[in-house]
């Protein structure tokens, strides 16, 4: 396959040592076996995630994405939007659709982006990582760089909000995502039917509610183990990181013992595909993933 | 002239609040209700918010806590039989109750809420570590030491994991163009203002 070029928008949590961190190193090592080039939108900025709201309002939020949006097209013109952050990904797409359904917004967003010298067209598409994977390669086309089958793992795919409501992948159910499960299978792992695969980790309220979002969490956890998982697969950073960070809280305050790695599917492609665990980031998991280690060892 | 009849609440909701032109549409089928992950956590559930805003309770309405509960799932959304963007609403319901001062004194989602944006408003990006250190501290000295010390070996973990840079405090991550990205944003708010009655 030849070549393929993104614009990418990586987000804040994926910045050098912020919290997915790892997703943006496995994320680029992916793209290295895929053959695909990501392009960097210069100086792009944080979407306003799905918190913003309440300080920052309804247009200043929208401004914020087409931002990003009208750095794109003017740095990288013709390629599509990608971002591997599912609030990035949602929050760009509803801005360049509420653009689009309202002429009195794009006017307002332009007004507001030209005390910045940009001007917003709204010629690329904003796509997830998942989309391209899915859409752009295919599982057969995926399946054919598998060099070391996950074989013998079983996985979780936790799909989560996000990624999946209310665009999710084309074709896709809103209550039960397959992508991710085939995903899993195409690098030769086993993913297990599970009934908490989009349930909310409590999102930005981990924060703010803890003890709410806990019981999330514990739920999503609970399910998996119940249901046979070794570890949890995710497409969302903010899933990732609440889902594996606060399993020390849930365990004290529930009295589990959990102890499941949360990764990437971005790591499970890289180790499928032969990488290192470095190349997969797998030293920045707080709980090891352990099978993917001795896998990318072999 | 059937624009008498429709209340001052609503009118004012479908002017200020994002997305608010839809609350007539809510045909009172309680599906968000149960769809909702933090559902039994809402004082009104947003089927209940939509009757209560069409009955002109606006005091009620404003002074709930039931919007900060909002974790933007988006599963009210995509279940909605009239498709009403609810999740948006819900935010549009709170910006509004923020900026009339009427929103729940210390309510958590609030101020996080506020925190966020005035971190990534900054630099244009959010400082994770300035963020957390915001939530803990957000109550007093005293008590962040405390909210500190009971995260400390999740923040230590991370740090370890490379996922979190103790100098993030001394600056950290932003854009370049701030003076640009801070007009952008000072006029983007000043349309809003004007446009939703705010200023």
């Amino acid at each position: 396959m030849a070549k393929k070029t993104y614009s990418f928008y990586p987000g804040c949590s994926s910045q050098t040592k912020a919290s997915s961190d790892n997703y943006l190193k496995s994320t680029n090592s992916m793209c290295k076996y895929l053959d695909i080039e990501l392009k960097e939108i210069p100086d792009w900025n944080c979407c306003g995630a799905s918190i913003g709201y309440a300080e920052g309002g309804e247009l200043p939020r929208i401004t914020l994405s087409a931002r990003n949006m009208a750095l794109s097209e003017q740095h990288n013109p013709g390629m599509d939007l990608v971002a591997t952050c599912a609030a990035c990904w949602l929050s760009t797409r509803e801005a360049k659709e509420r653009i689009a359904h309202s002429a009195q917004t794009l006017t307002e967003a332009n007004t507001a982006l030209a005390e910045a010298g940009l001007t917003y067209k709204g010629n690329q598409a904003a796509r997830h990582m998942a989309e391209v994977l899915v859409e752009d390669f295919g599982f057969d086309e995926l399946k054919r760089g598998v060099k070391k089958p996950l074989q013998g793992i079983k996985f979780a795919g936790y799909v989560g909000c996000q990624t999946n409501r209310p665009f999710g992948l084309a074709g896709e159910s809103f209550e039960n995502p397959k992508y991710l499960d085939n995903l899993v299978e195409a690098m030769g792992g086993e993913a297990v039917p599970y009934d908490q695969k989009v349930t909310c980790c409590g999102g930005a309220l981990a924060f703010s509610e803890p003890e709410k979002s806990q019981k999330q969490i514990k739920d999503i956890i609970e399910s998996a183990y119940d249901h046979g998982a070794e570890m949890i697969v995710t497409p969302c950073p903010l899933c990732q990181a609440n889902v594996e960070i606060y399993q020390g809280e849930v365990n004290k305050r529930f009295g589990t013992k959990f102890n499941i790695p949360v990764t990437y599917y971005s790591q499970l492609i890289t180790v499928a595909y032969g990488g290192t665990a470095a190349e997969a980031a797998l030293d920045g998991q707080l709980i090891r993933a352990t099978r993917l280690e001795e896998i990318a060892k072999k | 002239m059937s624009e008498n009849y429709r209340n001052n609440f609503l009118k004012e909701v479908e002017e200020r609040v994002e997305e608010g032109h839809w609350v007539k549409m809510c045909m009172q089928c309680g599906v968000c209700a149960g769809s909702c992950p933090l559902g039994p956590h809402w004082a009104h559930p947003p089927q209940e918010i939509f009757m209560m805003i069409r009955a002109g309770k606006r005091e009620e309405v404003l002074t709930s806590d039931s919007m900060w509960m909002c974790t933007s799932c988006y599963n009210c959304v995509v279940r909605c039989p009239r498709k009403l963007p609810i999740t948006h609403i819900m935010h549009g319901l709170a910006n509004l109750a923020y900026r009339l001062g009427l929103s729940p004194k210390n309510q958590t989602t609030q101020k996080f809420a506020s925190m966020f944006w005035n971190n990534l408003a900054q630099t244009g990006r959010v400082n994770e570590l300035k963020l957390s250190l915001g939530m803990y501290f957000k109550d007093g000295f005293a008590q962040g030491i405390k909210n500190a010390m009971a995260m400390q070996s999740v923040g230590l973990g991370m740090v370890k994991a490379k996922r979190l840079n103790p100098m993030e405090l001394f600056g950290g991550h932003g854009i370049k163009d701030k003076s640009g990205f801070h007009a952008m944003l000072k006029k983007a708010r000043e349309i809003e203002d004007r446009r939703k009655n705010f200023a």
